[in-house]
């Protein structure tokens, strides 16, 4: 236990704490703006959410207790070795359930569980520019958020349309944050966007390649863009989860067999493990336990 | 139509360092007015155009615009955001190379688009009904609305671009060289469409062009530019008819030997 000593309390020296700690109160003050921050190497690549760490990292105090999900799971492997190293660094409670954790970083999801005043939910974010994709220049991109020129926007939503016949884009959907910036709210399904609005809970983005950091503070309007005649839709899903029976959640196609058997369960594991502990059954675990 | 001009342009100057790019320009265009800028290469035409349409800051001298709501207004003392409004609604800018002007990578109603998405039009089904409107109007086939211009020729880059920038009914529009880079055929065929344009609409236009052609064609009025100075201004047929300068029949006598 050495090598412990060697590090300061979750990794980060506490002058990178402050410099990061300046950029989310920023952040938090200016709703869905991008603030640029210096970004520090972490003993971790760039695609394993090194902005979420060090938002973590940064605000993480020896009391929090700490959730990390990736896809939705605690148990895949990003998730687990974020867990692990910052058990490692800081030593603090770990959990998988929702409403025991202060802190939850995540890749992709937002948990079912509605969140509650005191949470913070730290997002890993690769591309923060909501423009990128038709702007490459960056001092344009500013230029554009400066001065509110967001017809870009729609323009990427027309050719949805135009393509597919609806609104095709069901990740890292646009959403316009308390009626000024436009901002992408990472990789996660257009189906949690309705979660971030008027959320109870604090929500910061790290983008650690980009060196971005932008908060969506409780109790914020979170819009996704759309048009009149083609209004947002989150996702729907024909069937409840087949192992807890919940209706209105995210679902994951799991493949069961190699003739072409699958099923759709919770994308939240901590949530359908929660359901399943109160009684509640799929079709799957119905048919299971008649089996048994 | 209004009796006030639509821009005023006093004593315009600009250096690159010390070397002139144009110089004590003073003109007024009117509602509805086509004007052409001519002259041999370096004469300083685009630097004009660019200090007209605030692409670039005059060193001296002042340019108004006449607004919708009736003020004249100084365009160096507008500010950023107006500045850029100003230039996505009331105003076009037709560059001489389509691809500078359109998005390459989004369809041609996308493009077409783009200015009423900007301005917050936000009913898809309207956008699109006026991309597939201004298509036909500068004779793109609507059934290439969802190609994007990559996969068109130079000449529908062209009006396409032109379309993009119309759709929002400017009041004034700059092009530079329009017809640069194109056949003579397709110069031609532009041409006309865009005469039939700026007549149909009212427009005023500044033309850019060495090619005195395309000013007897377009223009009412146009200015003949040397060394960066206005050596003769007047109406178009008068200028090429009876060039007064000797700068300007030496112009005009070698384009018609051509
Ligand atoms: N960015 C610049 N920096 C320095 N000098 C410039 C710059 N742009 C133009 N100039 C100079 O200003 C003068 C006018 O150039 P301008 O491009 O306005 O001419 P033009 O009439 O448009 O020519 P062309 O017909 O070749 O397009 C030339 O001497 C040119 O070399
Ligand atoms: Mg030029
Ligand atoms: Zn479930």
């Amino acid at each position: 236990m050495n090598d412990l000593a060697t590090y300061n309390f979750a990794y980060l020296d506490e002058q990178t704490k402050r410099m990061i700690r300046r950029a989310i109160l920023k952040a938090i003050a200016i709703p869905g703006y991008q603030v640029p921050f210096a970004s520090r190497e972490m003993p971790m690549p760039y695609g394993w959410g090194t902005g979420g760490v060090q938002v973590t990292a940064s605000i993480l105090g020896p009391e929090d207790v700490l959730k990390v999900i990736d896809q939705g799971a605690d148990d895949t492997t990003n998730a687990v070795s974020i867990r692990a190293f910052f058990q490692k660094v800081a030593n603090v409670a770990v959990t998988t359930r929702t409403k025991e954790a202060t802190i939850i970083q995540t890749r992709h999801r937002i948990p079912e569980e509605k969140l509650s005043e005191g949470q913070t939910l730290v997002y890993q974010v690769p591309i923060p520019e909501p423009l990128r994709f038709l702007e490459p220049r960056e001092t344009e991109t500013r230029k554009m958020h400066a001065l509110e020129e967001y017809g870009l926007m729609h323009v990427k939503l027309y050719e949805d349309i135009a393509r597919n016949g609806h609104i095709a884009t069901t990740y890292a959907y646009p959403v316009k944050v308390e009626g000024r910036y436009v901002m992408d709210p990472s990789p996660t399904p257009k189906f949690d966007n309705p979660k971030m609005h008027m959320s109870e809970a604090l929500q910061l983005f790290g983008a650690g390649r980009e060196k971005r950091i932008y908060a969506v503070p409780p109790y914020t309007d979170v819009v996704s863009l759309d048009f009149d005649d083609h209004p947002f839709e989150i996702q729907s899903f024909d069937k409840p989860c087949a192992l807890c029976g919940a209706e209105d959640v995210y679902l994951d196609e799991v493949i069961l067999d190699d003739k072409g058997g699958r099923m759709f369960v919770c994308s939240d594991t901590d949530h359908c493990e929660d359901r399943r502990a109160c009684g509640h059954a799929g079709h799957m675990l119905a048919r299971k336990e008649a089996a048994e | 139509m209004s009796t006030l001009p639509l821009l005023k342009v006093n004593d315009v100057s600009k250096f690159y360092g010390s070397r002139i790019g144009c110089r004590n320009v003073s003109f007024e265009l009117y509602a509805g007015e086509v004007l052409a800028i001519v002259g041999e290469s370096g004469s300083g035409k685009t630097t004009l155009l660019s200090c007209l349409s605030t692409r670039l800051m005059p060193t001296s001298g002042i340019v108004e615009y006449h607004m919708r709501d009736g003020q004249y207004r100084d365009l160096a003392r507008m500010g950023e955001a107006e500045r850029r409004f100003l230039m996505r609604t009331d105003w076009g800018f037709v560059h001489q190379n389509p691809a500078d002007g359109l998005r390459m990578t989004v369809s041609a109603g996308a493009n077409v688009g783009e200015r009423l998405m900007a301005v917050g039009d936000r009913h898809y089904g309207n956008i699109r009904a006026t991309a597939s409107d201004w298509l036909q109007r500068v004779e793109i086939g609507v059934d290439r609305i969802d190609d994007q211009p990559r996969a068109f020729s130079g000449g529908m880059r062209q009006r396409l671009q032109i379309a993009r920038n119309l759709v929002t009914s400017p009041r004034l529009v700059f092009m530079d060289e329009p017809t640069g880079g194109l056949d003579v055929s397709v110069q031609a065929r532009l041409l006309d469409l865009v005469r039939g344009l700026v007549h149909d609409l009212g427009l005023a236009a500044i033309i850019v062009t060495h090619d005195l052609a395309v000013a007897r064609l377009l223009s009412h009025r146009m200015m003949v530019m040397k060394d960066g100075a206005v050596i003769e201004q007047g109406l178009t047929d008068r200028v090429l008819d009876d060039p007064r300068e000797p700068y300007t029949q030496l112009l005009v006598s070698s384009i018609l030997q051509v």
